[in-house]
C-alpha cells in the first residue's frame, strides 16, 4: 500500500512540535551536526579523508538529487566547486519557493526552520563555506522572522558563529529577503539579486556559480528540502539514504498535491515508491477527485512542466537489474512518481508539484493562466523570453475574449518554439514547454474554440453587413 | 653568432566554419584587452564570417542578452573509457552536433559572442539551422517595433534593418496588440529615447557604467515592458553621452544635434580628426553639398578605441559660420591671391633679419608650421604660439586644448613653455625692432599684443578662417580653411602623427594655408618645395628630427598615423 | 527634500549592511526596511537608500520598478494581494478578489493595485503564493490567510477596518 515515509516532514506536523530550538533539540535536533564535528581525518586507501571530504562522499553516495527543480545530484554539484581559487566559497539556501504549485519549501521553513539551519551548517561545514544566505522569498515574511529566531537560537546554543561545537570553525548564516520576482529562484538570477542588482540570470557559460558565483567567488545554491536532507543523509548515512527511493532516484521527496482532488496537500514519498495515479486517488493522498467529475489533464512537476493528459500511455525504456534495456508500456496514472520515469515520458518531476485538472477546467483558461503568470514573471533580459511570453500571454487572451482563430494552436507553438533553449536561462523552457505541452496535447481543444469563434464572429460580420 | 629572434608562437586551435577548418588564436584580448579565450563569433570573424549580433561589442564587457548570434555547433566527441575520442568510420573524429536535450533532434543554438572554441568544433555559421534562430530572434525584436522607419534617424545605419534583410522573414506572425513605452523622451540634453525602438541590448548601460564610469542608465520595469533610462530628475550628462547613439544598435538613441537633419545615406563620409583637444580622435565627417553635419568617432586603439567626447563631436558648427572670413583683402581692399602673394613676397624680399615675428597656431597642421618655419629662419624671426589649456579627463579629453601643440613644438615654432616668446615679441614691437607681424589663426589681441600695438607695425599679416580684432587690423587677410577643408597631418599629445582628409570645399577666396605657405616660402627663400601635401610631408619627415627618427612618410601614417617619439 | 531616517532604523540598517561583504548587496532588505518604516519607497528614499550604499539612485530605481513587493506610491495602509495562479484560480481566487473588490467599492476589472479613496486598502492579485494546496490564498500585508472563502473574507477584513 503507498503510503508516506517522512524524513524531512518527520515532526513538522506533530501535535505539539513548535519551531524552536528546545522543541528540535529534544527530537534529536543538532546531534548530527555534534557527531559530524567530531569527526577526525582518516586515513582510507593511505590517503588522509579530511572531515569536509568525508561529508562530501556521504552525500554523494546517498545519491540526493536536488530538490529545487532541476535534479542535479547534490554531490555533484559540490564536487564541481572550484576549493582551489584562493576566493572563499559562499553557501546559499535557495528558499525563494515560488513555482505555481509548489509549498513544500513553506512547511519546513515555517515548522521546521532548525532542521534546515542544521543542514545548512553541515553543507557549509563540508564546503569550507564560512558566510551563507538563506534567500527566501518576499512573500514569506513570517519564515525570515522564524529563520532569523531560529539562527539566533543556533547562534546561542554555539551552532553557528564563531568555534562552532568547540571547532576552529566559524560560519555565519544571514536572511536575505527578495521581493516578489519568481525569476529568482532561478540560481545565477538568485544570485544577482543578492548583491543588490536586477536578478537578470547570468550567461553560462561562463558564469557558473560553482566557480564564478556570488561576487564572482565560488557559490553553491541548494533547496531548501535538498539541505535538509542533507542532514538525513549524514543522520541515517549515505548507503541507508541511497537505499529509500528506487536507484539513481533516491531518499524522501515532498509532493505538493493541488488542484482538482479532494484532499489537496504535501506528502512526503519515497521518490518512486507511488505513482502518479496512486498520489491522486489513494486515500493516502489525494482522496481522488470531486464526485462526478472526470480527469482531464496532469500537470506533474509544477507548472513549468509539460501537462500530461488522461488516458495517455507511454512506451519507456529503461534498464533492468542486470543492466539490460528493457521496454516497458505505461499507463499516466501508473507512472512511478521519480526523477527519471517522468522524464522518460516527456515531462519532469520538477519541484515536484502535482496539478489536477478534472474535466469542469477550460483547458486554454488554464493555459492563459499559467502563461500570464509566465508574462509576469519574465525578467526582459534577453529577447526570446521578453518579448515572447508576453507574446503568448496575449494570444491567449485573446483566445479566451472569443476571438480565437483556426490556426492559433500552430500559432503558439511556433512562439513557444521561438524561446525554449534560446534563452539565457531555463525560464524559456519555463514558459514555453507549457504552451508546447498543452497545445500538442490538446489541440482539438484549440482548434474547436478556433472553429467557433470564426464562426461566429464570420456570422456577426455577416449580420453587420447585410443589416 | 647572433642568436635567431624567434616570435613567441601563438597558441592556436583549429575549429571547422562552415566546412572550412580555421586555425584560430587560442585568445583573443576582452574588451579590456586581457585575453580571454577566443569566442565563437571571433573565431567566425577570423574565417571572413560576420556573425549578427546587436548587444555584443568588442569594446564592453559581454551580455548575452539579444540572441542574434546564436550559432548552431557541433562539439567533439569526449573521450571514452579507453581515452580515446569516438571517430567516424573513416577514422576522422566524430562530432556531436548540439540539441536540445529534452526533445532530441532540435538543434540548439549557443551565442557566439560569449562561448569560447574547443580544438575539433564544428560552427555551422551559415546552416539552416541556424538562419532559423537568426529568423526567430528578429521576428521577436520586432513584434513590439513601432516599425517607424520612414521617419527613423537611424534608417539607413540601423542593425534592424539590416539583419532584417540579410537574416529575417517577409511577414509576422504577430496578431496582437502592442507593447507601448515612452517615447521622444529626454534622455539628457543632447540625446532623445524612443523606449519602443528599443530593444535592450544595454549597449548604452554598459559603455556609460564600464567605459565612461558614470552609472547613469539603467532598465526600469520588468519583462516586456522594460525600459532603458536615467534617474527621473537626473539626466543623462557627461562628456561621453553621444557615443551612446553610435553604439545604439536601433534607432532608440538620437543626437538631438543631428535628429531629423538629413538622411544618412545621403551623406559623404570623409576620415578626419577631431580639432577640439590635443587627443586627436579619429573621427568621420559627415557632410552633404558641401554641408557638414556631424562627427562620427573613427576606430582608432591607439588613440581613441570607438569613442569621442561629446564637446569634440560637437565642435564643428563653426566650420560652417556665416561670418566666415571669405575675402582676400589687402591694404586697397579685395584683391586676388596672385597679387596678395606677389605684394607680400615683395614686402618681405626687403624685409631684414629680426625684423619680422611669426604668431602661429597650434591648431595649424604639421605642414603649415614647418613652412611657416622655414620663413621664421629666413628672417631670424621670433615665433611663437598660444597655449590653450583646460582640464583633462580620465578617458580622452586632453588638458591642452590645441590639436598640435606637439607638431609645433617638434618642428619649433614653439617650445615646451608654449607663449613664452610672446613677451619678446610685444617687446620688439614696443621698441619698433620688429615691423612685421605674421599672425596665423589666432587673435593675438587676446594674448597680450593689442590692437594699439598692432597699430605699430609696418605690416600685418593675418591669416584666419573667422573674424576678430586681429583680422580687423590686418593689412592682408588670408583666408583660410577648417581641417575640414583641406589635407594635412596633425601630432597629438603623446606623439602620434595622424591625417586628415578634405571634405567640404573652401568658399569664397580661402585657399589651405599649405598652399599660401608654399608659394610665399618659394618666393621669399628661393627654396623650392613640393606642391603636393604628399611631397611636402615627406619632405618635412625628412628634416624634422623627431619625425625622421621614426621614419615617417605620408604613406606610411595610414588612416590610424605613427608614434614619433617624444 | 531628504529624508528623515529615524536613529532606530538608521541603526537597524547599519545592522543588515554589514551583513553583506558588499554594500550594495543589502539594497533589497534595505529597501524593506525602508518600506516598512515609510509604506513606501518615495524619490527621496530611494536616493537615501543609494546614498547610504554607495550607489547611483538609478541602481536603486532599477530594483523599485522591477520588484513587485516594492512600491512606489502609496499603496494604502492594507495592502490586500490575492493570488491569481493556477491552482488558486481553481479554488475560486477571481470570485474572492471580486468580492474583496465589490466590498470595499474598488473596480475588479482594472489592471493593477487598486486603493480604496480613504486610503485604508490596496487590493490587487499576486503571482503564486506558495500555498497552492489550501486555495484561495490572500495575504493582508505581512498576514497570510488560507482557504478563504468570501465569508471569511470578510472576518479578516474586519480586522484591518478600524
Amino acid at each position: 500500500m503507498p503510503k508516506e515515509t517522512k524524513l524531512v516532514l518527520k515532526h513538522a506536523d506533530e501535535a505539539g512540535y513548535t519551531n524552536d530550538i528546545g522543541c528540535y533539540l529534544k527530537h534529536g535536533g543538532y546531534r548530527t551536526l555534534k557527531k559530524a564535528f567530531r569527526l577526525k581525518p582518516k586515513k582510507v586507501k593511505g590517503a588522509v579523508v579530511t572531515p569536509q571530504e568525508a561529508i562530501r562522499r556521504e552525500v554523494l553516495a546517498s545519491g540526493l538529487r536536488g530538490r529545487g527543480g532541476a535534479g542535479f545530484s547534490c554531490g555533484m554539484k559540490w564536487n564541481f566547486v572550484n576549493r582551489k581559487s584562493g576566493k572563499p566559497i559562499y553557501l546559499i539556501c535557495n528558499a525563494d519557493e515560488s513555482e505555481p504549485g509548489t509549498f513544500k519549501d513553506r512547511q519546513i521553513i515555517y515548522k521546521d526552520p532548525h532542521q534546515l539551519i542544521e543542514g545548512m551548517i553541515l553543507s557549509c561545514y563540508a564546503n569550507d563555506v564560512k558566510l551563507a544566505y538563506i534567500y527566501i522569498r518576499g512573500e514569506f515574511p513570517e519564515g525570515a522572522k522564524i529563520l532569523n529566531h531560529a539562527i539566533n537560537e543556533a547562534k546561542a546554543n554555539g551552532f553557528l558563529g564563531k568555534g562552532i561545537c568547540g571547532t576552529k570553525y566559524n560560519l555565519e548564516i544571514h536572511v536575505h529577503r527578495g521581493a516578489g520576482a519568481y525569476i529568482c529562484g532561478e540560481e545565477t538570477g538568485l544570485i544577482e539579486s543578492l548583491e543588490g542588482k536586477r536578478p537578470y540570470p547570468r550567461i553560462k557559460p561562463p558564469y557558473f556559480p560553482a566557480a564564478l558565483g556570488l561576487y564572482m567567488c565560488p557559490t553553491i545554491v541548494n533547496n531548501v528540502e535538498t539541505l535538509c536532507n542533507v542532514r538525513n543523509v549524514l543522520a541515517m548515512g549515505g548507503n541507508a539514504y541511497a537505499a529509500l527511493g528506487t536507484p539513481n532516484n533516491t531518499g524522501t521527496r515532498i509532493v505538493s498535491l493541488s488542484g482538482n482532488v479532494k484532499r489537496p496537500g504535501y506528502y512526503e514519498i519515497e521518490v518512486g515508491k507511488a505513482t502518479l495515479g496512486e498520489l491522486i486517488f489513494h486515500k493516502n493522498f489525494g482522496h481522488g477527485l470531486h464526485d462526478g467529475r472526470k480527469l482531464q489533464a496532469i500537470i506533474p512537476g509544477g507548472s513549468s512542466s509539460k501537462v500530461f493528459r488522461a488516458g495517455e500511455k507511454f512506451d519507456i525504456k529503461s534498464k533492468d537489474k542486470r543492466g539490460e534495456v528493457v521496454e516497458q508500456k505505461l499507463d499516466l496514472l501508473d507512472i512511478p512518481y521519480d526523477f527519471d520515469t517522468l522524464m522518460k515520458c516527456g515531462s519532469m518531476s520538477g519541484s515536484s508539484a502535482i496539478i489536477v485538472l478534472d474535466d469542469s477546467v477550460d483547458i486554454i483558461e488554464v493555459l492563459g493562466n499559467l502563461s500570464d503568470f509566465y508574462a509576469h514573471e519574465s525578467c526582459g533580459q534577453c529577447t526570446p523570453c521578453r518579448e515572447g511570453s508576453l507574446w503568448m500571454a496575449k494570444a491567449l487572451k485573446r483566445m479566451r475574449s472569443g476571438q480565437a482563430r483556426k490556426g492559433d494552436a500552430g500559432y503558439l507553438r511556433h512562439i513557444a518554439h521561438n524561446i525554449q533553449g534560446r534563452t539565457v536561462c531555463a525560464f524559456g523552457e519555463a514558459c514555453s514547454w507549457p504552451v508546447l505541452s498543452f497545445v500538442d496535447k490538446f489541440r482539438d481543444d484549440f482548434e474547436q474554440r478556433g472553429a467557433e469563434d470564426e464562426t461566429r464572429l464570420a456570422k456577426r460580420g455577416a449580420e453587420a453587413t447585410t443589416r | 653568432m647572433a642568436a635567431k629572434r624567434t616570435e613567441p608562437a601563438v597558441e592556436t586551435v583549429t575549429v571547422k566554419v562552415d566546412g572550412c577548418a580555421v586555425e584560430v588564436p587560442r585568445t583573443m584580448p576582452n574588451w579590456q584587452g586581457k585575453p580571454e579565450p577566443t569566442t565563437v563569433l571571433q573565431a567566425c570573424k577570423q574565417a571572413g564570417i560576420e556573425i549578427p549580433h546587436y548587444c555584443y561589442h568588442p569594446k564592453m564587457p559581454v551580455a548575452g542578452n539579444c540572441r542574434m548570434c546564436l550559432v548552431h555547433v557541433a562539439m567533439p566527441g569526449r573521450p571514452g573509457p579507453d581515452g580515446k575520442a569516438p571517430t567516424n568510420e573513416d577514422g576522422s573524429p566524430k562530432v556531436f552536433p548540439m540539441q536540445l536535450p529534452y526533445e532530441p533532434g532540435t538543434p540548439r543554438g549557443v551565442i557566439g559572442c560569449a562561448t569560447g572554441i574547443v580544438p575539433g568544433m564544428e560552427i555551422y555559421a551559415s546552416s539552416p539551422e541556424t538562419k532559423e534562430m537568426r529568423k526567430a530572434v528578429l521576428e521577436s525584436l520586432l513584434i513590439n517595433h513601432p516599425l517607424d522607419c520612414p521617419i527613423c534617424d537611424q534608417a539607413g545605419e540601423c542593425k534592424l534593418q539590416e539583419y532584417s534583410v540579410d537574416h529575417g522573414q517577409p511577414e509576422s506572425r504577430f496578431a496582437e496588440v502592442k507593447v507601448h513605452k515612452p517615447k521622444a523622451v529626454d534622455l539628457g540634453p543632447r540625446i532623445t529615447l524612443d523606449a519602443e525602438r528599443c530593444m535592450l541590448c544595454t549597449r548604452c548601460i554598459r559603455f556609460t557604467a564600464s567605459v565612461v564610469g558614470d552609472d547613469a542608465l539603467g532598465i526600469v520595469n520588468r519583462g516586456s515592458y522594460n525600459a532603458i533610462s536615467s534617474y527621473p530628475g537626473q539626466p543623462f550628462d557627461n562628456n561621453y553621452t553621444l557615443n551612446t547613439v553610435d553604439i545604439c544598435p536601433v534607432g532608440a538613441l538620437t543626437s538631438d544635434d543631428f535628429r531629423f537633419q538629413m538622411r544618412v545615406w545621403f551623406l559623404k563620409e570623409t576620415k578626419s580628426l577631431c580639432t577640439g583637444c590635443g587627443t586627436g580622435c579619429n573621427t568621420v565627417i559627415g557632410s552633404r553639398e558641401n554641408r557638414m553635419y556631424r562627427y562620427e568617432p573613427r576606430q582608432n586603439d591607439a588613440v581613441n578605441s570607438c569613442w569621442m567626447c561629446d564637446a569634440g563631436r560637437l565642435d564643428y558648427k563653426w566650420i560652417g559660420r556665416d561670418d566666415r572670413l571669405g575675402k582676400l583683402h589687402g591694404p586697397r581692399g579685395n584683391t586676388t591671391w596672385p597679387s596678395a602673394l606677389r605684394e607680400i613676397s615683395g614686402h618681405l624680399a626687403k624685409a631684414a633679419e629680426g625684423s619680422v615675428a611669426i604668431v602661429a597656431s597650434a591648431r595649424q597642421t604639421n605642414e603649415e608650421l614647418f613652412l611657416l618655419n622655414k620663413l621664421a629662419k629666413r628672417y631670424k624671426a621670433l615665433t611663437d604660439s598660444v597655449p590653450r589649456n583646460g582640464e583633462a579627463d580620465h578617458l580622452l579629453v586632453a588638458g591642452d586644448r590645441n590639436p598640435n601643440t606637439t607638431g609645433a613644438q617638434l618642428i619649433g615654432v614653439t617650445t615646451q613653455r608654449v607663449g613664452s616668446k610672446l613677451s619678446a615679441i610685444v617687446k620688439g614691437i614696443v621698441s619698433g625692432k620688429i615691423m612685421t607681424l605674421i599672425v596665423y589663426g589666432e587673435d593675438v589681441t587676446q594674448h597680450g599684443i593689442d590692437a594699439k600695438l598692432l597699430g605699430k607695425l609696418k605690416m600685418l599679416i593675418v591669416s584666419d578662417i573667422l573674424p576678430n580684432a586681429t583680422t580687423r587690423k590686418a593689412d592682408y587677410l588670408l583666408p583660410g580653411c577648417s581641417h575640414a577643408e583641406k589635407r594635412g597631418t596633425f601630432t597629438n599629445v603623446k606623439g602620434r602623427v595622424q591625417k586628415f582628409t578634405k571634405a567640404l570645399e573652401p568658399s569664397g577666396d580661402a585657399m589651405p594655408e599649405w598652399e599660401v605657405l608654399h608659394e610665399l616660402v618659394h618666393n621669399v627663400t628661393g627654396l623650392d618645395g613640393f606642391n603636393s601635401i604628399e611631397g611636402l610631408f615627406n619632405q618635412m619627415a625628412d628634416e624634422v628630427k623627431a619625425f625622421k627618427a621614426a621614419g615617417l612618410t605620408w604613406a606610411s601614417l595610414g588612416d590610424n598615423g605613427a608614434d614619433v617619439k617624444l | 527634500m531628504s529624508l528623515e531616517v529615524p536613529k532606530k532604523l538608521e541603526r537597524e540598517i547599519n545592522r543588515l549592511v554589514k551583513n553583506y561583504p558588499e554594500k550594495r548587496s543589502a539594497s533589497l532588505m534595505v529597501l524593506h526596511a525602508l518600506q516598512e518604516e515609510f509604506g513606501y519607497i518615495s524619490t527621496e528614499a530611494e536616493e537615501w537608500a543609494a546614498a547610504r550604499l554607495e550607489l547611483k539612485s538609478i541602481n536603486i530605481h532599477e530594483l523599485v520598478t522591477f520588484y513587485p513587493m516594492l512600491r512606489q506610491q502609496d499603496p494604502g495602509r492594507t495592502v490586500v494581494r490575492v493570488c491569481r495562479t493556477l491552482s488558486c484560480a481553481l479554488a475560486g481566487s477571481a470570485k474572492l478578489h471580486g468580492h474583496i473588490c465589490k466590498r470595499l467599492g474598488l473596480d475588479a476589472d482594472a489592471p493593477g493595485l487598486q486603493r480604496t479613496k480613504d486610503g485604508k486598502y490596496g487590493v490587487e492579485y499576486a503571482e503564486c503564493l506558495a500555498s497552492c494546496g489550501t486555495g484561495p490564498v490572500m495575504m493582508c500585508n505581512d498576514d497570510f490567510y488560507e482557504n478563504v472563502s468570501n465569508d471569511g473574507a470578510d472576518e479578516i477584513l474586519k480586522k484591518y477596518d478600524e
